[in-house]
């Protein structure tokens, strides 16, 4: 799955499957669609989240509690493709893909119509060595994370192992600090834009309102918005504040 | 190369490597560049040693334990980590981490710690050098180490209190590293076992076996030989015993036992014993053996030593175990607690509740009178006082 790389202003949700409550996942999905959200990250819940502030970890914390598993959420997602057709990656820790089985994991994903995935500690090199053959196989895009710390060098490794996009990290944080639209984070945006890379990239990672959404998408072809939205999952009549939500933004 | 030490890639066989976010990436590959390097350094070298003696008081004394080992029926030695500054071998790792990162041009210090001993052995070393100290530790754990906090604390350091999940050493280590994510040019991370991404494992372990480079020398002397029969250690992440093994992991007629915390039962679900219950998986950057449950969630341990209570174990500790050159059993709470009393009164010699798993083993063991057995004493009970003054009533 490639997301088109000379289209811009793409604005993307990530939401934690089975919060708030267990079954809410497909539901959020479609009215997520519905308000114009170009493509979705659903995250399935791990027990140790160490890439997450404290927004993530709770919802993932509530998730588990609520019973999501890997298992329950492609069952749930058996019928995704009968209400959303905007692209859907699947983002999460290692360890619940290794359980599942990471060849089961590959089907099942291309079984409900999951574009690709995104597993932060799922380095580059293990990707390389143990499994890039059975994502391959099954169509799934893995994505891969740069951050501002990241060599060229590396980046151009990355970039010629993707398929979907590249996830680029406005800081080196966990989710959910406010982005700092500043000098910095601007020439670091520039840098990678003026690296000419054959995916599409986008930014993730304090992305809370319409200023550093712009900011973002100014050198970026999208961005996704993570915490900001989680929160809003929080309050009562979620479902029918998302339309003004995501307007907030453009 | 020894085929149970890491290969170039980072990996003990299957376990091993570095399962880090892109964010940790470059701390990560600072350190695998550089720390072969570091290490071998003769200034570097010198240095550590010199600490070694002066201000951890090394070589530890290789205690021939006459009353255990007429009491076993066999030639028993401990080797004497609890006679080390700050009581434990967490020392010896944590000189080696504070030269390194000197050397590395950190400027601060982050570490986690679960009973505290680790955090105490942290927050010296940066003392000593005048480094800025953090140390997470699970807000529950806070509140029943308040001693070890106190040390933290005097030391200069901030113990800041890790209240996610189950607010204990596993959530300690989460802490932890979202910190390193948040400060990935200045600060340096202080792992305290032979845990975490690759170089950790293999870096904690060098430090540390400094144990069995001793006791090989020791034995020549006492003995007139350098192998025992047998070594054994206690293992919860396992960096004492990984200290403990290495010199003689190559040496195949040289038993290896590890003896993980039982808790109230291996099959009670109260336990920490990993190799009997995990299953291969990924936790805190490397692929190991874990508990966990089907859907790949951790699985919170129990044991009445904080210092075990972990649900993994190292890498090396995962392929020594796989590939059967180690054996790997258990004690509960209550063998250990009733090793621990029996070494005080055959010895006077009050042993931390972590080396008293490793103690309460040899109950279960059949000597035919000739060999000779080194336990490490990983540290003294000094910190277990109150655990063992309710479990015995005194």
């Amino acid at each position: 799955m490639q997301l088109n790389k000379h289209t811009n202003g793409l604005l993307s949700i990530y939401f934690t499957a089975g919060y708030p409550t267990l079954d809410s996942t497909v539901q959020i999905a479609k009215t997520l669609e519905e308000a114009g959200v170009d493509f979705l990250e659903i995250g399935f819940p791990y027990s140790d989240p160490v890439a997450d502030g404290p927004v993530i970890q709770h919802s993932s914390e509530v998730a588990l509690k609520n019973g999501m598993t890997l298992k329950v959420l492609f069952e749930q997602l058996k019928d995704l493709r009968k209400h959303v057709s905007i692209p859907v990656f699947l983002m999460g820790y290692v360890n619940p893909v290794i359980q599942y089985g990471v060849e089961n994991f590959c089907r099942s994903c291309k079984e409900v119509g999951v574009n690709g995935t995104i597993i932060p500690d799922l380095p580059m090199y293990e990707y390389e060595e143990l499994y890039k053959g059975v994502f391959e196989e099954n169509g799934i895009s893995n994505i891969f994370l740069v951050t501002p710390q990241t060599s060229e060098d590396r980046i151009r490794k990355i970039d010629s192992l993707s398929s979907g996009f590249i996830y680029l990290l406005s800081s080196n944080a966990t989710t959910g600090k406010n982005l700092q639209v500043e000098d910095k984070a601007e020439a670091y945006f520039k840098r990678i834009k003026d690296l000419d890379l054959d995916n599409p990239f986008v930014i993730g990672f304090g992305i809370s309102n319409k200023e550093t959404f712009a900011k973002a998408t100014t050198y970026a072809n999208g961005a996704i918005i993570g915490s900001a939205f989680v929160k809003l999952l929080a309050e009562e009549n979620y479902l029918e504040r998302i339309p003004d939500f995501i307007r907030s933004f453009r | 190369m020894s085929k149970y030490q890491v290969n170039s890639k980072g990996y003990y066989g299957p376990f091993g490597g570095a399962y880090v976010p892109e964010m940790l990436y470059p701390n990560v590959e600072e350190l695998q560049t550089q720390y072969l390097q570091i290490m071998e350094d003769p200034s570097f070298k010198e240095e550590f040693d010199q600490l070694l003696k002066d201000y951890v008081g090394r070589p530890s004394p290789l205690y021939h334990a006459e009353r255990l080992s007429k009491r076993y029926g066999a030639t028993i030695f401990l080797k004497r980590e609890d006679l080390n500054h700050t009581g434990a071998h967490k020392i010896n790792n944590t000189i080696g981490q504070i030269l390194l990162a000197e050397r590395l041009g950190k400027k601060r210090i982050i570490a986690e710690t679960g009973a505290g001993q680790h955090g105490v052995a942290t927050a010296t070393v940066c003392a000593l050098k005048g480094l800025e100290c953090v140390v997470y530790m699970g807000e529950i754990d806070i509140q029943r180490q308040a001693p070890n906090v106190a040390r933290m604390k005097m030391m200069g350091a901030q113990v800041v209190a890790a209240t996610s999940g189950s607010k204990t050493l596993k959530d300690a280590t989460n802490e932890a590293l979202r910190d390193w994510i948040n400060n990935p040019v200045d600060t340096h991370y202080i792992i305290g076992s032979v845990v975490g991404p690759h170089p950790y494992p293999d870096m904690v372990a060098r430090f540390q076996s400094i144990i069995s480079k001793e006791t090989k020398n020791q034995l020549l002397e006492k003995t007139g030989k350098p192998n025992p029969d047998i070594v054994m250690a206690c293992v919860g992440g396992g960096s004492n015993a990984a200290g403990m093994f290495y010199h003689f992991l190559d040496e195949e007629n040289v038993r290896i036992i590890a003896v993980e915390a039982a808790g109230l039962g291996v099959d009670t679900g109260e336990t920490a014993a990993t190799t009997a219950l995990g299953q291969e998986g990924v936790l805190h950057g490397s692929r190991s053996i874990l508990m966990q449950t089907e859907d790949g969630q951790v699985v919170e341990p129990y044991s009445i030593s904080a210092g075990l209570d972990y649900p993994g174990i190292g890498p090396q500790h995962a392929w020594l175990f796989r590939s059967g050159r180690g054996e790997y059993v258990s004690a509960t709470d209550d063998e250990a607690m009733q090793a621990g009393l029996l070494l005080t009164q055959l010895e006077g010699i009050i042993p931390a509740i972590e080396s008293s798993h490793a103690l309460a083993h040899l109950e279960k063991m059949k000597f035919n009178g000739d060999e000779t057995v080194v336990i490490c004493l990983s540290g003294r009970g000094d910190k277990d006082l109150d655990n063992y003054m309710k479990y015995f009533n005194l």
